[in-house]
């Protein structure tokens, strides 16, 4: 029994040359789900293995490596993953978005716009958008092979026959350069339209189910919908009670156990700078209502 | 009043470092060793290395220290482990009939070459709770017989011979490996096998008792199970000759099924396959049991009970990818609860607006739906 020795960033060097072939295919096939050959890594399945993968294979020495989970540096799989990188590759971490060149994420998109210097590494539990639909695997593939999505379009005209709204409020499916249909991983719909037109190259990476796709940067990306039904992307009426933000995804956290709740930016970093800037709470802040019930 | 959720690094240090107090429990117990782990909680470390795909007793045994006897995350460490490790090749086949054999049952032939060898087993014991165990106690050495040098072949290959159960042919060309390639479908049948193989016990079990209650019934017999040691070769390019790199333990069922035939082949039985690391009995007859259902398609069967349902059977049998996504669920899923939580609340100020019409209401949109 010896020691074991990991290579820069744990991945050895045949695998991520692996990887990055499949990213390449990715790139070259927007929205197109590349298989490849997941490796098992050392976090659970369904815990961000895709988005680790993807990072891993990615990132160079000079990289400064940012992670996020539902919009936070300090949320614990967030953390446990900045560790496992710092430890691994040894490479510079930050909380800014700004300053990163690497953004892996689970369940959102930063709200500062990203540049064409930068990745964004999103971890997908499940990257097929019909799998609710049609649970096979074989089925699937042929589906997107013919571009047969009216399936799709079937179950978002039903959602809105019953309840009168599309009842897909994350993991929102939209269609990439006009041919795929994507899962955009469970991000909130409000987070839809920052995928379209990026400067940033967009990876997704899913361990678990071996798949890996893309978004190449300045990329037209349209969230499905009818013309008498847009696609509208949701945030709380509110604003945020720490920095005042009125644009930014809010996060409800109950207060107390009357029914006390406050909505703060889901967006960590977005709230510190803005808070840093001088932005604070309205003074005149409602305190939101308690829910209808 | 709320603060800015912060101080996830040092909770997650704290709650690792509680996490190593535990695993060492009552001090004044002594610690476990290795030693005593492979040696007396044997089938433990055997189901960790079939699982966890891994050859090796004392990381096994590790593993399962570590996990504090969880055999799930036991498998998920050696994996983790295994996954670092460079991959040479693939060794040669393992001739199962050289086995220096522990353990050798047929339920087919009530003798046979060889004979019945019951070895170390739990079947015949009456299921008592032994006091007894519960102190130190002195365990004489049991009887042993030198180990026959005779090649016990099996029983299928002796129903073989006189074309009573299908040839199985050796095939050429590379051996799939599901770790350096995804899964496609359909699944070639070594493919299927080693994922069965790696597959988790439990879910086998449960699929192949499920064949036996008729959901995909293929009339099985234990042909043979055999549990003994076998040479392990490789084909060295370098000197042109296979090399013997060790021994292994492995527990092997060949499962003999109903008939298959067609108008210019006879009837024969046909075959079932099940191979597992160390002494796994339950997991190798499990394993023939679902290779013998995944066949239905070859074998021109029809196709309707889950455990013949190919892409369902080999979706689902890894544990630790299912337990990785069961469990997953414990991480925060804030933003898109409340993204749904706002349409929620949407669709009831919607329904309290429409107010007492909604009875009537109710009907044609669920029509419409439909």
């Amino acid at each position: 029994m010896s020691a074991p020795v990991y290579n820069f960033a744990y991945l050895d060097e045949q695998t991520k040359r692996m990887i990055r072939r499949a990213i390449l295919k990715a790139i070259a096939i927007p929205g197109y789900q590349v298989p490849f050959a997941s490796r098992e890594m050392p976090m659970p399945y369904g815990w961000g293995t895709g988005g680790v993968q993807v990072t891993a294979s990615i990132l160079g020495p000079e990289d400064v490596l940012k992670v996020i989970d539902q919009g936070s540096d300090d949320t614990t799989n967030a953390v446990s993953i900045r560790k496992f990188f710092t430890k691994t590759a040894g490479v510079r971490t930050t909380t800014s978005t700004l300053e990163a060149t690497v953004i892996q994420t689970r369940h959102r998109v930063p709200e500062t716009p990203l540049t064409e210097n930068q990745v964004l590494v999103y971890q997908v539990p499940i990257p097929e958008p019909l799998r609710f639909l049609e649970p096979r695997e074989t089925e699937t593939r042929r589906m997107h092979a013919l571009s047969e999505y009216g399936l799709m379009h079937v179950k978002l005209y039903e959602d809105i026959a019953r309840h009168g709204h599309i009842a897909t409020t994350y993991a929102y499916p939209v269609k990439v350069d006009e041919r795929y249909v994507m899962d955009p991983s469970p991000i909130p719909k409000f987070d839809n339209p920052k995928l379209s037109d990026c400067p940033a190259l967009q990876l997704f990476g899913a361990g678990r189910e071996k798949r890996i796709y893309a978004i190449p940067p300045y990329t037209r990306v349209v969230s499905l919908d009818f013309e008498d039904h847009p696609f509208q992307p949701y945030r709380h009426d509110a604003q945020c009670e720490l920095c005042g933000a009125a644009d930014s995804y809010l996060d409800e956290v109950i207060t107390d156990d009357r029914g006390g709740r406050m909505f703060v930016c889901s967006d960590t970093d977005y709230c510190e700078t803005r808070r840093a800037m001088g932005y604070a709470a309205p003074a005149s802040a409602p305190k939101a209502e308690p829910a209808r019930d | 009043m709320y603060v800015a959720v912060k101080g996830g690094e040092r909770a997650i240090e704290n709650a690792h470092a509680l996490l190593a107090d535990v695993r060492r429990g009552d001090r004044a117990v002594p610690e476990l060793s290795l030693a005593q782990i492979d040696n007396q909680l044997a089938l433990g470390v055997d189901r960790v290395m079939c699982e966890g795909s891994l050859y090796d007793r004392e990381l096994a045994a590790l593993a399962i220290k570590q996990a504090r006897g969880d055999m799930i995350e036991a498998i998920f460490l050696l994996r983790a482990y295994r996954t670092t490790l460079p991959r040479f090749g693939a060794s040669e086949p393992v001739e199962t009939a050289d086995m220096d054999i522990r353990r050798r049952i047929s339920a087919t032939f009530k003798d046979l070459p060889g004979g019945q060898v019951l070895g170390p087993t739990f079947d015949y014991t009456h299921r008592l709770l032994d006091h007894a165990l519960a102190q130190a106690s002195e365990v004489p050495p049991a009887a042993t017989a030198p180990a026959s040098d005779a090649t016990f072949r099996s029983v299928t290959d002796l129903l073989a011979d006189s074309g009573l159960i299908e040839a199985e042919d050796a095939q050429d060309g590379e051996v799939g490996d599901l770790t350096r390639q995804p899964l496609s479908f359909p699944a070639g049948r070594d493919l299927r096998l080693q994922n069965l193989a790696r597959g988790d016990e439990g879910f086998l079990l449960a699929l192949g008792y499920s064949t036996q209650r008729g959901f995909g019934r293929n009339h099985p017999f234990a042909g043979e199970i055999r549990y003994g040691e076998v040479e392990v070769e490789f084909f060295a390019e370098e000197v042109g000759f296979a090399v013997p790199l060790g021994t292994i333990f492995l527990t092997e069922c060949q499962m003999v099924n109903q008939f298959a035939g067609s108008g210019t082949q006879a009837p024969r039985f046909t075959r079932g396959y099940g191979l597992a690391f160390g002494q796994s009995e339950r997991k190798a007859m499990a394993m023939a049991l679902v290779d013998r259902a995944l066949r239905a398609r070859e074998l021109g069967e029809e196709i309707g009970a889950p455990a013949q349902d190919e892409e369902f059977v080999l979706s689902h049998s890894d544990n630790v990818q299912a337990t990785g996504f069961v469990e997953h669920l414990k991480l925060p899923h804030y933003v898109d609860f409340q993204a749904e939580l706002g349409l929620l609340r949407q669709l009831r100020a919607e329904f309290a607006e429409r107010g007492d019409d909604t009875e009537s209401s109710d009907t044609p949109l669920q029509d419409a739906a439909e």
